[in-house]
């Protein structure tokens, strides 16, 4: 059970896809016009993400090691088609809002990302929480950038109009530029909380995906060729040791359980994956 | 309006008023991983327009003569995935054996563009609102022309910020977003065009 609850506070917390993974950035963007789209998109995330992992989880040994990433594109492809269409039919202005960042779902960097990392390599219900970990950080996460950009671009939150901001807001916030300041800010934020953990010795997990500059962080590239962009992942800020080398009880209890049910695939999946995003969540993951 | 404004329009609309990364949001990892230096910048514009252009002209032709004729339109996403990554791949190989020089000048890219939601995003977009191959295509030229011509201003920009002295905090990609934001706003200068 404790392995479960940490799941969900590292999805939440500890390596919040948004915030500190800073993953996904596409839907994060796109959608964010209002905190009812954030939270729309991050829910129907949340849904294809834990009914992936269980799924993925579940078939794990039973994929080969080489066409993995094929079969993980085709179980979250069915299923974004599947909430899509669920969508449609219950929530169609919703569906009309998020328009074609749904079927987008299916190359989100977070999914994938589980998938390869985590999911493939643990048994169902650990793979479960994870997902709604995940899912749940991110949707947090775009639920407050729509929250900051609807009081900005249209002084109201959550669609109730807050009268002091009747003749304050900015409407720019609303469209595209205002999508790339508000999370420009959002970094710089970051930045400045990266530095101060530092600090203080407890540095968070690094920024992986796009953000840290470098696509192959990203699962799907390497994965799916076969390759990786060495002067890419040479940009990538190095793994803390002092994390590594001092894991939590809770985290080592995690790792030889893991360790002792399928080293075998652990290992497989490990060796193979030349990417350096794959180093620093398996590091903690395993 | 005869079909051929019609593509012309459907062209510049493409490329610039909707512009695929500063108002649609679509291939935004490539647009902010490899815009550190112009040439890069242009190969990868370059790998982007001739796998967009195939990618949509091969959907397209697989949604109207396979997927709707028997009924499968469901199974759009699936398949444009698996049809754009094998295609990636088999785009890869054919350049490596017959045509070299092309291969050495955009080969790198050609592995992080399956990743790219904008060849995703182009197809579905193709299929939603109906295009014909044609116009499918003539889309997917725009489009990727219009990646194109936002990643190689971003690096030409990304290359002067180099050399100017920026907050510690805004180093790196905060300050690539708030750039990448200035440049929608000018974009969306275009928007009262078509």
């Amino acid at each position: 059970m404790n392995r479960n609850i940490e799941r969900l506070y590292n999805g939440l917390w500890k390596e919040n896809p948004t915030f500190v993974l800073m993953l996904g950035m596409c839907p994060t963007l796109a959608v964010t016009t209002s905190a009812i789209n954030g939270i729309g998109m991050g829910l129907s995330t949340t849904v294809v993400l834990v009914l992936s992992n269980m799924m993925i989880s579940a078939l794990r040994n039973l994929i080969p090691d080489r066409v993995r990433m094929p079969a993980f594109i085709v179980v979250v492809a069915s299923f974004v088609t599947m909430v899509q269409f669920l969508m449609q039919g219950f929530l169609p202005t919703l569906y009309e809002a998020l328009g074609i960042y749904i079927p987008l779902i299916v190359v989100n960097c977070i999914i994938l990302g589980r998938a390869e990392s985590y999911a493939s390599k643990n048994p169902v219900i650990p793979s479960m929480f994870d997902g709604i970990g995940m899912g749940l950080g991110f949707t947090v996460g775009l639920t407050f950038i729509g929250v900051v950009r609807e009081i900005l671009g249209a002084g109201s939150a959550f669609n109730v109009a807050i009268p002091a901001l009747d003749n304050y807001h900015i409407a720019l916030f609303g469209l595209a530029p205002g999508a790339f300041i508000v999370l420009g800010f959002l970094v710089a934020v970051m930045n400045v909380i990266r530095r101060k953990m530092e600090e203080k010795g407890k540095p968070l997990p690094a920024v992986q995906g796009c953000l840290a500059g470098d696509c192959a962080g990203c699962s799907l590239s390497t994965a799916c060729t076969g390759k990786s962009l060495t002067h890419h992942v040479d940009e990538l800020p190095p793994v803390n040791p002092a994390e590594v080398a001092k894991p939590t009880a809770n985290e080592m209890e995690v790792k030889q359980t893991a360790n002792a049910k399928n080293s075998e695939d652990v290992e497989k999946s490990g060796s193979d994956s030349s990417y350096a995003d794959d180093d620093i969540v398996g590091k903690e993951d395993k | 309006m005869s079909y051929v404004t019609g593509l012309i329009l459907l062209l510049v609309s493409s490329a610039i008023v909707n512009n695929v990364v500063l108002s649609q949001f679509l291939g935004l990892c490539p647009f902010l991983g490899v815009s550190k230096r112009v040439e890069t910048a242009a190969g990868m514009g370059g790998a982007v327009i001739f796998v967009i252009t195939i990618a949509s002209f091969v959907t397209s032709v697989i949604y109207k003569f396979i997927l709707a004729p028997t009924g499968f339109e469901y199974m759009q996403t699936i398949v444009f995935i698996l049809v754009i990554a094998a295609l990636v791949q088999f785009v890869e190989m054919f350049l490596k054996k017959s045509v070299k020089s092309l291969y050495e000048s955009l080969g790198v890219y050609l592995p992080l563009i399956t990743t790219n939601c904008a060849v995703l995003g182009t197809a579905i977009n193709n299929v939603t609102n109906n295009y014909d191959i044609l116009e499918s295509v003539i889309n997917g030229v725009g489009i990727a022309v219009g990646f194109t011509i936002a990643i190689v201003i971003m690096a030409g920009i990304r290359e002067k910020i180099e050399y100017n002295d920026i907050p510690e905090t805004f180093k790196g990609s905060a300050i690539v977003l708030l750039t990448a934001g200035l440049m929608a706003m000018a974009f969306l200068g275009f928007s009262g065009v078509i």
